[in-house]
C-alpha cells in the first residue's frame, strides 16, 4: 500500500513531465522574443489572426515596441483597471444578470480583500463560494482574472528573456500583444481542453444554482419531522476550475476548493489537476532554452527548481503517510498503518479518494507553483507537512512558481547567483553574455526581498495586536503557523490557508490584500526594469573565464541561493511554529481522566 | 524606478500611464467578454451536450425514481439501519453543501484527538460485534465535509450491525459491500473507497427484495 503511493507519486511526476515537454513549444512560439520580428513561422501567423481584432479595437495596432518605462505603465494600468473591474462586479453582483439566487453585494472588506486576491494571482479566498458569490460574478469576474493574471506573469518572463536575448535595444517588446497572444493563443484552448475532460469526469458546469432533495435517512430530521432537504450548490464550476489550476491561480468555486468533490471528483481529476498545476511553469524552463538558443540552459533552470522540489516532496509524502502520534497515544482503538482495506496516515481534513500521499504530492505542488489551490486541508496536515507547505511558499515562489513569475524570479536568484559567484573568482559577472551590474543586482534585490519583508512584518504585526491574533483557532505553536501561513501565501501570491483562521476583520482582510498587491507589484515592475536594462546592454563573447550556467555545479549554486535567501528570512518564525509543534511532546493517553 | 515624470527625460512614467489607460480598459473589455461571458458559457452549452449526467452533479435516484441526492456528495446517515460516512465539518450541521470545509483542527489539537475518542467510543458501544481496529478515516473528517466515500474496511466494520438491525444474512451486506469496492484507477491512482450513498441505496433494494419475496 505504502509502495503503490510512492508509484502513484512518481507516475504523476512523469506524466506533468511529459505533459510539460509538450506545451514548451508551443509557449516558446507564443512570445516573438527576438527585436526585429525575425522569420515568421506558421504559428505567428495564426496567432496574429487571433490578435489582430482585438488589438485593433483597443487602437494598439500596428503594435509598437515599448520601452520598459512603458512596458511597467501598461501592467501598473492593467492591473488597476482589473481592480476596479473586478469590484465593480462584486458589488454590483445583485444588479446583474445570473444570479439566480440573487445573493447580495459582497461586504466591502471581502470585496477588496477579493479583488487584490484575484488580480494579483494569489487567490486568497476570504470569501465562501457557494454563500457568497453569484455564477455572475464567478465567471464575469474570476474566472476573466484567472485567465488574464496568470498572461501577465508570462509577459513578466517574456521581457525578461527578451532583455537577455537582444543586443542595444531600447524596448522590451508590447504588452498588449503578449497579454492577447497568451490568453486567447495559450491559456484558452488548454483550459477549453482541461475543462471538457474534467467536466466527463463529473466536475459540474450547469446554468443552474442548486439540487434541493431528501435526504435517504428519514431518521436524522430532530424529532420525527421529515428530514430538511439537502441543498447541493451546483454552477459553472468546471470552466473555472480548469483555469485556476493551469493558470496558478487556486481560488475555487467552493469554499473547501478542490478537496470539494464537484471541483475533483476522481483520482483522475486529480492527476490531471495536479499536471495542470505544474506543466506551464515547467514548460517555461524549457521554452526558455529555446527562446535563448541553448536548451541547456532550460534544463538547468529546470533541475535547480527540481533539486529544490524533490527532497520537499518526499518529506512531505512520508509525513503525512504516518500515524498522528499524538492520535496513537490517546486513542490506540483506531487504526491508523496502511493494510489492503485502508490506507491509514494522517486523514483529517483528507479525502478517502485521494489517500494521505497524493494530498501530500498535491499540496508540495499547489505551495511550490503559488497555485493555492488544496485537496486537503493544510491546517490538520501533520507539523513538519504544514511545515513544508509553508516553506515551499516562503521561498519566494520560485521553485517552479506561479505562471511566468516563478521563473523569473528564479532568474532574478540566478543573476543574484551569477553575481555572487563573479565575486569570488574575481570575474565581471555575466549570464548569458550579459553583464550583470549594479542596477541589475538592485532590482534583484527588491524582487528577492519584498516578500520576506512583507510576510514577517505583516505576521509581526498580527501577533502584537491579541484580537486580531485571535483570529487563530488553534492552540499553542499551530495557531502562531497559522498567522504565519496567512502572510507568507498573501505576500508570495500562493493564495492556500491554514484554513481555521478567520481572516474577515478589518485588518486581515486589508492588511493581507495589501500585502498580496505590494509583492506582485514591487516583483513585476523590479523584474520589467531589468529587462530592459539588459535589453540595453551589449552581448560580450564567452572567454575562457566566463562561468558556464548550464552545469551541474551552477544549478547548486542557484538552488542554494534560493535555500538561503529563505533559510535566513524564516527559518527563527518557522522554529516559533511548525517546529515548536513538532518537537512538543506527545501528550500521555489523557484518555478518561483520573 | 515609479518615480514621477519630471526627472525623466523620455515620454515620462505618468504621461505612459495616461497613454496606457485606453488601451488597458479596452483590452480588457474584450478579453472579458471572450473568457468571462463566451468561455463559460460555450463551455457549458457544449459540456451538457456531450456529458449531460457529470455536468448535472451526477444525481442518483431511488428506486421509485425520485433524485435522492448526487453520488459525488456525501450524505448524513443516523441509526444501526444504514451505513455511515465520515464526520463532517461543514457549516450548518453535518453535509451541509452551501458551506464545505474541514474541522481545520491543528494535528496535536486537544480537540482533535477528544474528538477521535470520541468517535471511536461511540462506534465501539454501536458496533459491538466487531473486534477489528478502527480505520482512521471513520473517526477523522474530510476536507470537504462532503467526502462521499469511506475505505472498504470501514463499511466492511459495520456490515454485522447494518445486518442486524435489518434482518439480513451478514454474509450479503459483506457481499454487497464487496461490489460497491471501487478499486484504485489503473491500481496506482486513487485508493480502494466504498460509495456510502450508492451502498446505502443498494442496501434499501436488498431488504426491500427479500422481504417482499418472504411475505407472499
Amino acid at each position: 500500500m505504502v509502495l503503490q503511493a510512492w508509484i502513484e507519486v512518481a507516475c504523476i511526476l512523469v506524466a506533468t513531465a511529459v505533459a510539460a515537454s509538450a506545451v514548451a513549444p508551443w509557449l516558446a512560439a507564443v512570445f516573438r522574443v527576438d527585436a526585429d520580428g525575425g522569420a515568421a513561422n506558421r504559428c505567428e501567423s495564426w496567432l496574429e489572426q487571433l490578435e489582430r481584432p482585438v488589438l485593433r479595437l483597443a487602437g494598439a495596432w500596428p503594435v509598437q515596441e515599448m520601452t520598459a518605462g512603458t512596458y511597467a505603465a501598461a501592467i501598473l494600468v492593467f492591473h488597476a483597471v482589473g481592480f476596479g473591474l473586478l469590484l465593480a462586479v462584486l458589488r454590483l453582483q445583485p444588479l446583474l444578470p445570473w444570479n439566480p439566487d440573487q445573493l447580495p453585494a459582497v461586504p466591502w472588506l471581502i470585496a477588496i480583500n477579493t479583488a487584490a486576491s484575484f488580480t494579483t494571482n494569489t487567490n486568497w479566498q476570504s470569501y465562501g463560494g457557494e454563500t457568497t458569490l453569484a455564477p455572475i460574478s464567478q465567471s464575469l469576474g474570476l474566472t476573466v482574472q484567472n485567465f488574464v493574471s496568470a498572461a501577465s506573469g508570462l509577459c513578466v518572463l517574456a521581457v525578461l528573456v527578451r532583455g537577455l536575448v537582444r543586443r542595444d535595444s531600447g524596448t522590451v517588446g508590447n504588452f498588449w500583444r503578449d497579454l492577447v497572444r497568451c490568453t486567447l493563443g495559450l491559456l484558452l484552448p488548454l483550459a477549453i481542453l482541461l475543462g471538457l475532460v474534467l467536466a466527463s469526469q463529473g466536475v459540474v458546469q450547469t446554468f443552474g444554482t442548486h439540487l434541493e432533495v431528501t435526504p435517504l435517512d428519514p431518521s436524522i430530521a430532530p424529532d420525527g419531522t421529515e428530514p430538511p432537504p439537502q441543498r447541493i450548490v451546483i454552477g459553472p464550476v468546471a470552466s473555472q476550475v480548469a483555469i485556476k489550476q493551469l493558470g496558478t491561480n487556486g481560488g475555487g468555486y467552493f469554499n473547501a476548493n478542490g478537496a470539494h468533490p464537484f471541483e475533483n471528483p476522481t483520482p483522475l481529476t486529480n492527476l490531471l489537476e495536479i499536471v495542470a498545476m505544474l506543466v506551464i511553469p515547467m514548460a517555461s524552463c524549457l521554452a526558455f532554452g529555446r527562446w535563448v538558443g541553448d536548451r541547456r540552459q532550460g534544463r538547468a533552470l529546470l533541475a535547480a527548481m527540481s533539486v529544490l522540489f524533490l527532497p520537499f516532496l518526499l518529506l512531505i509524502v512520508r509525513c503525512e503517510t504516518q500515524p498522528n502520534p499524538q492520535l496513537a497515544a490517546t486513542v490506540p482503538a483506531v487504526d491508523q498503518s496502511p493494510s489492503r482495506d485502508h490506507e491509514g496516515g494522517s486523514m483529517e481534513g483528507k479525502e478517502v479518494r485521494f489517500g494521505p500521499a497524493s494530498s501530500a504530492l498535491f499540496a508540495v505542488a499547489t505551495t511550490a507553483t503559488s497555485c493555492g489551490a488544496v485537496n486537503a486541508m493544510h491546517d490538520s496536515f501533520s507539523p513538519l507537512g504544514g511545515l513544508v507547505a509553508m516553506w515551499m511558499i516562503q521561498l519566494g515562489e520560485v521553485v517552479f512558481g506561479g505562471v511566468g513569475t516563478g521563473l523569473a524570479g528564479l532568474l532574478a536568484y540566478t543573476l543574484v547567483a551569477v553575481f555572487v559567484a563573479g565575486l569570488m573568482v574575481g570575474r565581471s559577472p555575466e549570464f548569458l553574455g550579459k553583464k550583470i551590474e549594479a542596477r541589475e543586482m538592485k532590482m534583484g534585490m527588491v524582487v528577492l526581498l519584498v516578500p520576506p519583508i512583507a510576510t514577517l512584518l505583516g505576521t509581526a504585526a498580527a501577533c502584537m495586536m491579541p484580537s486580531e491574533s485571535a483570529a487563530a483557532p488553534n492552540p499553542g505553536p499551530h495557531g502562531f503557523s497559522e498567522l504565519l501561513y496567512a502572510f507568507s501565501s498573501a505576500a508570495n501570491n500562493n493564495g492556500s490557508a491554514f484554513g481555521g483562521l478567520t481572516a474577515t476583520s478589518g485588518f486581515w482582510t486589508l492588511a493581507l490584500a495589501t500585502a498580496m498587491l505590494a509583492s506582485r507589484l514591487l516583483t513585476m515592475l523590479p523584474l520589467v526594469a531589468i529587462g530592459g536594462s539588459l535589453a540595453a546592454k551589449r552581448t560580450v563573447a564567452e572567454s575562457a573565464g566566463t562561468l558556464p550556467t548550464h552545469t551541474p555545479l551552477f544549478v547548486l549554486l542557484v538552488a542554494g541561493a534560493v535555500i538561503l535567501v529563505g533559510a535566513l528570512s524564516f527559518v527563527p518564525a518557522l522554529a516559533l511554529g511548525p517546529l515548536a509543534e513538532s518537537l512538543q511532546p506527545v501528550a500521555s493517553a489523557a484518555g478518561g481522566g483520573p | 524606478m515609479t518615480s514621477p515624470a519630471n526627472d525623466r527625460p523620455a515620454p515620462g512614467f505618468a504621461a505612459s500611464v495616461v497613454a496606457q489607460l485606453f488601451p488597458a480598459c479596452a483590452v480588457l473589455a474584450v478579453l472579458t467578454v471572450v473568457t468571462g461571458i463566451v468561455y463559460p458559457v460555450a463551455m457549458t452549452v457544449a459540456i451538457q451536450a456531450a456529458f449531460p449526467g457529470p455536468a448535472s452533479g451526477n444525481q442518483v435516484q431511488d428506486a421509485a425514481g425520485v433524485v435522492r441526492g448526487s453520488r459525488l456528495i456525501g450524505q448524513q446517515f443516523g441509526g444501526p439501519r444504514w451505513f455511515h460516512g465520515r464526520p463532517s465539518g461543514t457549516g450548518n450541521g453535518p453535509y451541509d453543501p452551501t458551506a464545505s470545509g474541514g474541522t481545520n483542527l491543528g494535528p496535536t489539537n486537544p480537540a482533535l484527538a477528544t474528538a477521535v475518542r470520541e468517535r471511536a467510543e461511540a462506534l465501539a458501544r454501536d458496533n459491538p460485534a466487531q473486534s477489528a481496529a478502527i480505520p482512521i478515516d471513520l473517526v477523522t473528517a474530510s476536507g470537504s465535509g462532503l467526502d462521499p466515500h469511506v475505505s472498504p474496511a470501514a463499511a466492511l466494520l459495520q456490515v454485522p450491525r447494518v445486518a442486524a438491525a435489518r434482518n439480513l444474512d451478514e454474509q450479503a451486506v459483506r457481499r454487497l459491500v464487496e461490489q460497491h469496492v471501487e478499486p484504485a484507477l489503473l491500481g496506482v491512482f486513487g485508493r480502494p473507497r466504498v460509495n456510502v450513498l450508492e451502498l446505502n441505496l443498494a442496501l434499501e433494494r436488498l431488504s426491500r427484495g427479500p422481504e417482499q419475496s418472504s411475505a407472499n
